[in-house]
């Protein structure tokens, strides 16, 4: 068990390696002279020939990459080349907005799309597993962005229950101390504030757990399926056990081990998708963030962004895959 | 007397299995295929948006740019214009038809390539393994340590707008992916016996990876590059509602959306019929890729 853990640590240095050198070639793939294209036809020679030099683009291949890396460790991520400002620094003011939304998203994602599996699978056939799995199936197939707008002009627009945008209502002032908004506003004492906070948090984290629910959903029905198939299984029910005994004591716990497996890959949907909701929401995260660098052509905005998130998306697997084989008592990993 | 009819029996009942027409995997799948309810209603669907994507240039010739009409522009849906029409007063319900070609053309590129390029890898892979593996492995593990829809805007974003970009980033986003799948096919099919024996005989490398364990490993690709061509629809669609993707006036159905945004609040319709658009044709090959997945399902072969 510990040389597996230690093995896992060990196998995610070349990867983390070649995260960087791949978020390194990124802005380097740019058909022509960066330092052009960042800044725009119009920009002055000098101008450009000091980017060059800011970016190190006059340096041998390897010059850079070596640059980039002593950056990386010290936590420079560059400049913004439009705002001029910190990357590392703006990264860390908006990285918790967007934490904050995609945990959200994934704990209902999670439970709701979960719960439907089991449901349906254990009351295979009825009204409700027959809905709840074209549901799963029209969710897998309907672009988010297009749910987030179609929820804002029912929800928003419409009925004016939830507010289409924003994190909070503009007239509040918060106290930033976390990040994170239902937590500020917590540590303020602002029930007011934080039921608000709450409200503003309810559409983008619904629309975005959309990107998992209706995988998870359908997962978690194969895996209870084939688990209540099993011999075990029969045993419990010849014993006389009850219904809800078997299921969830005897299956439920089986069931979920592959499901484990897939929720870390989820993450990776989570943070493509929250590029698309944070842009629709107007919710000020790294989402809205990277595609405004986009626009822009901001890149060094875009490289750290990719960079973060890759990097997030890794540890969580890791640690994803290290739970696993804490849980799965039947797995010896060597 | 007894004994002849036993014997008359056995003999026609093998004979009726062996008249029987021989059935290969892929005639059981097809039987299968047409007994689904899903799969069928699967075929269906796509089937109807393959045709709009083929005949539309011909019944229709169209010409994005001349189609505009400013006095008839944002007009809600009517008996003349059946999904209104948009900011530019064109007929929303053509430019979708319209744009069947576009998705489906990146949908089926993007997956064919992704497809293609990585069966070669995870068969070069799987069948060399050593340092070939170790080395093409590791590189499809940093590329799956990406979100792919973030890797996908970031390639776009640096290669430049358009739909050509779009399928590039498509296509390499998802090589990882089939590799994988391919080389562990691979891996259990190299240490089987036809193999062994192919190799015993003196067959070189090549032809074995091409002509035994390639189709022994082909109906998982067909499976997931069939549910792979709805996500990549989805994710073409969402570049083309950030603006990446296709370029207008192109018909590109999540640009069409991003079109309408601006104009939510008086009239949806803008936004609604192109997402519905995209949704039934994802869901068209999302529903074929199901049922072909239980159809070539060999445990379940009769």
């Amino acid at each position: 068990m510990t040389t597996y853990i230690i093995r896992r640590i060990v196998g995610l240095f070349p990867v983390l390696f070649g995260i960087t050198l791949l978020v390194f070639f990124l802005i380097r793939m740019i058909p022509g002279d960066p330092a052009l294209v960042m800044l725009g036809e119009r920009a002055s020679v000098e101008d450009v020939e000091q980017l060059r030099e800011q970016l190190g683009l006059n340096e041998p291949l390897y010059v850079q990459y070596f640059t980039f890396m002593g950056q990386l460790l010290q936590g420079n991520l560059g400049k913004s080349i439009i705002h001029h400002t910190d990357v590392t620094f703006d990264l860390k003011y908006r990285l918790p907005a967007t934490i904050e939304m995609v945990l959200w998203a994934m704990l209902l994602g999670v439970s709701i799309g979960t719960t439907i599996g089991v449901v349906s699978a254990v009351k295979r056939n009825s009204i409700f597993d027959i809905v709840g799995m074209i549901s799963a199936l029209l969710g897998v197939s309907m672009p988010i962005f297009w749910l987030a707008l179609i929820l804002i002009y029912a929800l928003a627009v419409n009925a004016k229950i939830l507010p289409p945008s924003g994190r909070i209502d503009v007239a509040m002032m918060i106290d930033r101390r976390t990040g994170f908004m239902l937590l500020d506003t917590l540590l303020m004492g602002d029930l007011f504030a934080f039921v608000d906070a709450l409200w503003h948090l309810i559409l983008p984290s619904v629309v975005l757990s959309t990107v998992i629910m209706p995988p998870l959903a359908r997962i978690t029905r194969a895996c209870m399926l084939d688990v209540l198939h099993q011999d075990y299984v029969r045993t419990a029910r010849s014993k006389g056990l009850r219904e809800r005994v078997i299921v969830l004591k005897h299956a439920l716990k089986n069931a979920l081990l592959p499901v484990v497996t897939v929720i870390g890959g989820q993450l990776g949907g989570l943070l493509g998708g929250a590029i698309l909701t944070e842009t629709i929401f107007s919710w000020p995260g790294m989402g809205t963030w990277t595609y405004q660098a986009i626009l822009g052509r901001d890149y060094p905005i875009v490289q750290a962004s990719v960079l973060v998130s890759a990097t997030i998306y890794v540890f969580v697997n890791l640690a994803v895959d290290l739970l696993y084989a804490v849980l799965d008592p039947r797995v010896h990993y060597t | 007397m007894l004994d002849t009819t036993a014997k008359e029996i056995n003999r026609l009942a093998q004979d009726s299995v062996l008249s029987r027409k021989p059935r290969s995997l892929w005639g059981d799948a097809w039987r299968r295929m047409r007994y689904s309810i899903t799969a069928r209603i699967g075929m269906v669907v796509t089937l109807i948006i393959v045709l709009t994507a083929i005949l539309s240039p011909i019944v229709d010739p169209y010409e994005p740019k001349l189609d505009a009409d400013l006095d008839n522009a944002r007009q809600p849906p009517s008996a003349e214009h059946i999904f209104g029409t948009d900011r530019l007063g064109r007929d929303i319900f053509r430019r979708i038809v319209h744009g069947a070609s576009l998705s489906l053309s990146v949908g089926i590129v993007a997956v064919g390539t992704a497809g293609i390029a990585g069966t070669i890898l995870g068969l070069v892979s799987g069948y060399f393994g050593g340092w070939t593996d170790m080395i093409i492995m590791r590189i499809m593990d940093i590329l799956l340590a990406f979100p792919s829809m973030l890797l996908a805007i970031a390639i776009v974003a640096v290669r430049g707008n358009g739909l050509f970009n779009t399928i590039i980033a498509i296509s390499f986003v998802g090589i990882p992916g089939y590799a994988r799948l391919v080389r562990s096919m691979v891996l259990t099919l190299r240490e089987q016996d036809f193999i062994l024996a192919a190799r015993m005989v003196g067959v070189r490398a090549p032809i074995i990876i091409l002509r035994h364990i390639l189709p022994n490993s082909l109906s998982p690709i067909i499976v997931n590059a069939t549910l792979g061509i709805g996500g990549a629809i989805l994710s073409a669609a969402a570049l083309g509602f950030l603006g990446l993707g296709a370029q207008p006036p192109a018909p590109e159905w999540g640009s069409m959306i991003s079109d309408g945004v601006p104009f939510l609040r008086q009239t949806p319709h803008m936004v609604f019929f192109p997402g519905m658009a995209i949704m039934l044709t994802v869901l068209g090959f999302n529903l074929l890729g199901d049922g072909l997945r239980d159809a070539l399902d060999p445990q379940m072969r009769e």
